[in-house]
């Protein structure tokens, strides 16, 4: 989770809701491989298909506002995505993020240097590298990376049982 | 140092004197909510993810299902009956088709001073009792089944002083979406919302609960009311007694504090797609609409369908719209039956469902086609959040929604009575 990477980003705007993450109606779908093909759907319906694994998102505020859905950052996570990297997280999507294991980072500035496409270094809990430029990212409290660690809190709670 | 009610009540939660912004504490929560919008994925977590898989108290948990009631596919169906067989075989409180769950919670269970969990983003709707109650995945709930405990970060408070008292013609609802128009759709990320002031003491607990309940689309963790004697006589009329009744200290530390005068708001409609484009009503007249909702656990109680009812008694509604009446709970509906308001509702041309969710989650129920325009009182305006992502849903109180369905298009009441239509 800490090693820095380099990776191909794809740029959405501030508000991404999770009804635009997985749409409500694909929600009854039996596993989340097969919610893949709709994340992001009603706002750019061939995103899903063209996010390849290892990529990253580049997002404005309030990234993962609305509902509780936990399908949300699970199928962002299906889809590949190694990160997402954000102004701001809404609260419920942050928690969800880091309980399965998603990275999340925020930062402020990327988001106007960055085209979609283009390549970004990323270190996680340092800074995003773009175009010659370095933006600073906040640091996770330490029991957040531990749960990132494990792969989520499940995985984290049965480490710290010893189970693992 | 003193602390606000947000603080008292996880300092309470995690044993501790005294709790203040920004720290982590690890706490036990009197209550966890779980509805059938994700319970059938904690169910498989804690089914095939857990070596030892136990319920700390199951006294504690309490399962509704609301948002697909009746089901409407064989999908949800058999997620359905995952959780009512797993409710059965643990013991689990287990509730199905009598109502939304807040709803639900607000009649039979939540009590000032307790800690609740929902996996539900609209668990904030617990603060008009003074419960700190805030939406959660189900990871998060799963852990806290297991375990009856989670970690949270205390958060900073920012405090509303509601001063003097609505006209007529104005709402709940109207307050709210004035103040996340103000401060924003992630205004009050992580943050506590908590309303005081004498403003407070003149609006009804289903004012309150609509207040709280839409806290969550500022970003909100949890909105928090000072419980006072109508919040009192509703528990009492329950037969419930408060946990602990708790207000902020004079010298407690907020991170911003406003003052909401009543008397100035004015009907408000959250425009598409977002919570925050709220304009007032008035600039969006004209817009045609082709269905209108009035439900869900933010304004589908007995006092909005008499809101509703007073207005189409001896109207109908527009005959290319269609308004669809959704009582937040059959307590509600029984209720509403009893006063004659669905009579008035039928008779107007309305088409009065079984409580539940609705088309404010837009997977069941009346939602909406491509191009279709809805006027709703649910809690959430999002592209695609009502049906097609082509549909356009705008967001007003019970008496925009139905001014504006007897008119077909966007309305207030006033200007039903005052004939300017």
């Amino acid at each position: 989770m800490s090693e820095a990477f380099t990776a191909r980003v794809w740029v959405l705007g501030d508000d991404i809701d999770t009804d635009i993450i997985i749409p409500t109606e694909y929600l009854a779908l039996k596993t989340i491989d097969d919610m893949k093909p709709y994340a992001f759907s009603p706002l750019r319906p061939e995103l899903a298909g063209q996010i390849q694994p290892g990529d990253v998102i580049v997002a404005g505020k309030n990234f993962g506002c609305g509902s509780s859905r936990e399908q949300a950052p699970e199928v962002i996570k299906a889809l590949g995505v190694r990160c997402v990297i954000a102004k701001s997280f809404a609260r419920i999507f942050f928690r969800n993020a880091i309980n399965n294991g998603l990275l999340l980072m925020e930062c402020g500035g990327v988001q106007d240097a960055v085209q979609e496409g283009e390549e970004i270094q990323v270190e996680p809990g340092r800074a995003i590298t773009c175009g010659g430029t370095q933006y600073p990212v906040a640091a996770l409290p330490q029991n957040l990376l531990d749960i990132l660690e494990a792969g989520g809190l499940v995985k984290a709670m049965r480490k710290r049982n010893g189970l693992e | 140092m003193g602390m606000t009610i947000a603080e008292k009540i996880i300092a309470a939660a995690a044993g501790v004197p005294e709790a203040h912004a920004g720290e982590i504490h690890t706490v036990e929560l009197d209550r966890m909510m779980s509805n059938d919008g994700t319970t059938h994925l904690t169910i498989d977590m804690y089914n095939q993810k857990l070596k030892h898989p136990r319920i700390a108290d199951v006294s504690k948990l309490v399962w509704i299902v609301d948002h697909n009631v009746p089901a409407d596919s064989v999908k949800t169906a058999a997620s359905q009956k995952k959780m009512r067989d797993f409710a059965r075989e643990h013991g689990i409180a287990f509730w199905e088709g009598k109502g939304v769950c807040h709803q639900i919670m607000m009649e039979h269970y939540v009590r000032p001073g307790e800690l609740i969990f929902g996996a539900d983003s609209h668990t904030c709707a617990y603060g008009a009792l003074g419960a700190f109650g805030t939406g959660v995945g189900c990871t998060d709930y799963l852990y806290a089944m297991v375990t009856g405990k989670s970690w949270l970060m205390v958060p900073e408070t920012l405090r509303f002083h509601l001063t003097g008292r609505l006209r007529e013609g104005v709402y709940a609802r109207d307050v709210i979406l004035t103040i996340i128009g103000r401060i924003g759709a992630n205004g009050a990320n992580y943050k506590a919302m908590e309303f005081v002031g004498e403003g407070l003491k003149s609006l009804t607990l289903g004012d309150r609960i609509a207040i709280c309940n839409l806290c969550v689309e500022a970003g909100a963790k949890t909105a928090l009311m000072e419980v006072d004697s109508v919040a009192l006589e509703y528990l009492k009329a329950r037969g419930r007694e408060p946990k602990a009744l708790y207000a902020s200290d004079p010298d407690a530390v907020f991170a911003a504090e406003y003052t909401v005068d009543l008397g100035e708001i004015e009907p408000i409609v959250a425009k598409p797609h977002f919570v925050d484009n709220v304009v007032p009503a008035r600039e969006a007249y004209g817009v045609k609409i082709d269905e209108a909702f009035l439900g869900s656990c933010n304004n589908g109680r007995l006092e909005d369908l008499r809101v509703g009812a007073a207005l189409l008694k001896g109207r109908k509604v527009a005959p290319h719209v269609r308004f669809l009446v959704v009582p937040a709970s059959q307590e509600v509906y029984r209720d509403a039956m009893e006063e004659g308001l669905l009579d008035v509702f039928m008779e107007a041309g309305a088409i009065v469902m079984n409580a539940n969710c609705s088309v404010c989650w837009g997977s069941c129920q009346g939602v909406i086609g491509d191009g279709e325009v809805l006027i709703s009182t649910g809690t959430r305006n999002f592209k695609g959040r009502a049906g097609s992502p082509s549909g356009q849903v705008y967001l007003a109180s019970a008496a925009t929604v139905t001014a504006s369905a007897i008119a077909g298009e966007i309305t207030t009441a006033d200007r039903l009575s005052g004939g300017a239509l």
